[in-house]
C-alpha cells in the first residue's frame, strides 16, 4: 500500500479505480498572418461564443450548486469582457501580426504569470481561471474539441489540476472523488466540489509520478490518497464508507420532513454553533434554527475585546446563512472554565459560583454594550433572539432587558437599523432560576435549559471532578424535576422552552421531554436526523404517564 | 467629486467575487469610479485592474466617484461596500 498526503477540500471517503484526467498543457506556436483585421474579427467571434457558452454553464451551475458558488461563471465572463485582457490581445493581433489563438495564448500566460506572482495565497489561485477562460477562447477558435476526460466507468478522478469549468461539466454519475497534484482549497474547483459533495484532495505531491493501477480509497476529511490499499485499510474504510452511506440514507428519507410526533406534537429541532462557519452544517443536516450560538468563540480567539463591527459581522453572517431561520445568541459566558487574558477576572476559591457570564456583563457595562449594540445591529438582517446566562434573580433579567432597551434607544436617534421583534429568554441554568421561573416567565419571551450546568448547581457536583462523576448525571430525578418545573412556569405563562445542554440529544430522554412538553431541542447538527427519526415514532399521548412515572419517581 | 474610505473586512481580501461584484455595481452607475490603495490607483469598473490591487483584509480603499449623479452613485456604492467586503 502506497500512501500519499494532501490537502482535504470536501470531505467524505469513497473507494474505486483510478481514472487521468488529461489536461491539455496547451502551447500554441507563434504565427504570423498577413490579415490582422481578419484575425480580430475571429477573436471577436470566439469571445460571443465564449461568452454563450458561459451563460449556459452559469445556467447550469445555478440549478446544480446555487447562485452563490455559480457567480464564478458570472466572473469568467466579465474576466473575458474586461478590456485588461481584450485590449493585450487585440495589441498583439495587430502590432505583431499573430493569429488570434497566439495573441490570447500570449495573453493568457502574461497575466497567469502576473497572478501567480501575486504574494496573496487566494489570489495566486486566480491563475486558473485565466487559464479556464483562455483554454475555452483557444479551443474555439482551433476547433478542438473539449479537454479529454477517460472515464469507463465509476471511479475517481486524478488530474494535475481541474478548472472550474471542468469540474462543473464532469459526468457526477461516474466521478466519485476526485485528487489533483496541484491547486488548494480557494480554488474555485474546490468550492464547486464541496458544493457537490465528491469527496476531493488537492495538492497531492507526486501523484502523477507514477502510473496508478488498481483500487485507490481517497479520504476527503484527512486528506490521504491510499493506493492499492491493504486489507486492514479496506475494511476500516468499508466500516466509513457504510456508515456516512447510513448517514446520507437518512438525510435523503428524513430530510425535509417535519418533527412530528404519531399524534401530532411538533418539535423544533435546532442546533448549536460555536463559530460562524458552523451554520451551513445546520441547513446541510436539516437543522431548522439555531437554538445556541455560543458568542465566546469571537473573544477566544481574539486577543483582546472582539470591536462591535467584528461582533456584528460575525452575526450578520449566520444570520444571513440562516435565510429567515432563528438565531438564538447567547450573550458573553466567560469565567469558570472559560478564560480569556485580556479579561482578569481575579483569583476566585469557587469560580463556577463567581463572577462569570451575565455577572460580568452587568457589572461591566462596556463589554456588555459593545456585544448588544452589534447584536442589535445585526437582528435588521434576520430573525434574532438574544438569551441571557447564568440568571439566578429576577433583578438580573430585568436589569439586562433595561440595557438593551437603553441601547435600541441609542440606535434610534443614531439612525442605525435595527428589528424590533427581537425574543429575549432566559438560560435556565440554576436551581434559582428553576424556583422562580414562573415569574421570569412573565417577563422573558422563551427558556432554554443548559442542562450542563442544570445538572451540575442543581447536585452540587463538578462537572470536571472525576471522583464524583458517578453524581454528576444529567438523567438524575432531581434535575428531571427541574426540567419539569421550569417548563410548566413557561407554558402556563404562554411562553416556549427548549433545552440547549449536551442532554438535549440524549435519546433515552426524549420520550420525557416529548411529555413534559419541551418545544424545542437544540442539538449539534449531526443529532437531528437521528432525532427526528426517534420523534416521528413516539406517541405521546400514550406515553406520557409512563415516562413521567419513570424518569421522576 | 465624492469620495469614501472603506476598510475591508472580508478575512480574504478584495478577492475575485466581491471585486467581480464590485466591478458589476459599479459598471452599472453613470458616474466614474477610481479605487486607490497604498499608492495605487484603478478604475473600478475594470475586473483585473482590481484584483490585481489585491487588496488585503484591514486596508482602507479610498473610492472616488464622479459624474452627474455622484452623490446617489457613490451612496450606492458605500452600501455594496458596507454588505459585501
Amino acid at each position: 500500500m502506497k500512501r500519499l498526503r494532501g490537502t482535504g477540500v470536501s470531505k467524505g471517503y469513497v473507494k474505486g479505480p483510478a481514472f487521468y484526467h488529461q489536461s491539455q498543457d496547451i502551447i500554441i506556436a507563434k504565427k504570423l498572418v498577413e490579415d490582422a483585421a481578419a484575425e480580430l474579427e475571429r477573436f471577436q467571434k470566439a469571445k460571443e461564443k465564449a461568452e454563450e457558452q458561459l451563460e449556459q454553464l452559469y445556467q447550469e451551475a445555478l440549478e446544480m450548486v446555487g447562485e452563490k458558488e455559480a457567480v464564478i461563471f458570472k466572473m469568467h465572463k466579465m474576466l473575458l469582457n474586461d478590456e485588461e485582457f481584450s485590449d493585450t490581445v487585440c495589441d498583439y493581433i495587430s502590432s505583431d501580426k499573430v493569429s488570434a489563438e497566439y495573441g490570447v495564448w500570449k495573453s493568457s500566460e502574461e497575466l497567469q504569470a502576473m497572478f501567480g506572482s501575486m504574494d496573496n495565497e487566494y489570489m495566486k489561485e486566480r491563475a486558473a481561471d485565466i487559464q479556464d477562460i483562455s483554454g475555452r477562447l483557444i479551443r474555439i477558435l482551433t476547433g478542438a474539441g473539449k479537454a479529454a476526460t477517460v472515464m469507463v466507468g465509476k471511479g475517481i478522478l486524478l488530474a494535475e489540476d481541474l478548472t472550474p469549468s471542468e469540474t462543473i461539466r464532469m459526468d457526477k454519475e461516474k466521478v466519485l472523488g476526485i485528487v489533483t497534484e496541484k491547486g488548494s482549497s480557494n480554488s474555485h474547483s474546490a468550492i464547486l466540489a464541496r458544493t457537490l459533495g465528491i469527496p476531493a484532495i488537492v495538492g497531492v505531491a507526486g501523484l502523477l509520478a507514477e502510473p496508478v493501477a488498481g483500487e485507490l480509497i481517497i479520504d476527503g476529511s484527512e486528506g490521504s490518497v491510499m493506493i492499492n490499499p491493504d486489507q486492514r485499510t479496506q475494511e476500516i474504510y468499508d466500516r466509513k464508507i457504510a456508515a456516512d452511506k447510513a448517514g446520507r440514507e437518512l438525510l435523503g428519507r428524513l430530510k425535509g420532513s417535519q418533527a412530528v410526533t404519531k399524534d401530532g406534537c411538533r418539535v423544533e429541532l435546532a442546533c448549536n454553533i460555536g463559530d460562524p462557519g458552523e451554520a451551513a452544517g445546520v441547513l446541510e443536516y436539516d437543522g431548522e434554527s439555531i437554538g445556541l450560538f455560543r458568542s465566546e468563540f469571537l473573544y477566544m480567539r481574539s486577543s483582546d475585546f472582539p470591536t462591535e463591527e467584528e461582533q456584528f459581522k460575525a452575526y450578520r453572517q449566520v444570520l444571513e446563512e440562516m435565510k429567515g431561520g432563528r438565531v438564538i445568541v447567547r450573550t458573553l459566558d466567560l469565567g469558570a472554565d472559560k478564560h480569556v487574558p485580556y479579561l482578569d477576572l481575579g483569583e476566585e476559591a469557587n469560580p463556577a459560583l463567581g463572577y462569570r457570564a451575565i455577572r460580568i456583563c452587568l457589572r461591566q457595562r462596556q463589554i456588555f454594550r459593545t456585544q448588544l449594540r452589534a447584536l442589535l445591529r445585526a437582528s435588521a438582517y434576520g430573525q434574532l433572539a438574544i438569551m441571557f446566562p447564568m440568571i439566578a434573580q429576577l433583578k438580573e433579567l430585568r436589569d439586562a432587558k433595561e440595557y438593551l432597551a437603553e441601547l435600541k434607544e441609542e440606535l434610534r436617534k443614531e439612525g442605525i437599523a435595527y428589528s424590533d421583534s427581537i425574543a429575549v429568554g432566559v438560560m435556565i441554568e440554576t436551581p434559582a432560576a428553576v424556583l422562580i421561573s414562573d415569574m421570569l416567565a412573565k417577563e422573558a419571551d422563551f427558556f432554554s435549559i443548559g442542562t450542563n450546568d442544570l445538572t451540575q448547581y442543581t447536585l452540587a457536583a463538578d462537572r470536571m471532578n472525576s471522583r464524583i462523576s458517578d453524581i454528576y448525571d444529567p438523567q438524575d430525578k432531581a434535575v428531571l424535576r427541574m426540567i419539569k418545573i421550569a417548563a410548566d412556569h413557561a407554558h402556563q405563562a404562554g411562553k416556549w422552552v427548549g433545552i440547549c445542554g449536551e442532554s438535549a440529544s440524549d435519546e433515552e430522554l426524549l420520550g420525557f421531554y416529548l411529555a413534559v412538553g419541551i418545544d424545542e431541542l437544540s442539538v449539534s447538527p449531526r443529532a437531528v436526523l437521528p432525532l427526528k427519526e426517534k420523534i416521528q415514532a413516539i406517541n405521546v399521548k400514550e406515553s406520557r404517564e409512563d415516562e413521567l412515572k419513570k424518569w421522576l419517581e | 467629486m465624492v469620495e469614501f474610505v472603506h476598510i475591508i473586512q472580508d478575512r480574504q481580501g478584495l478577492h475575485a467575487r466581491p471585486a467581480s461584484a464590485l466591478a458589476e455595481t459599479a459598471m452599472k452607475l453613470a458616474s466614474s469610479v477610481t479605487i486607490h490603495i497604498n499608492d495605487k490607483t484603478v478604475d473600478g469598473k475594470k475586473l483585473i485592474a482590481m484584483m490585481r490591487l489585491g487588496a488585503r483584509y484591514g486596508e482602507a480603499v479610498r473610492i472616488e466617484v464622479e459624474g452627474d449623479n455622484e452623490e446617489a452613485d457613490s451612496k450606492v456604492l458605500q452600501d455594496f461596500c458596507n454588505k459585501n467586503l
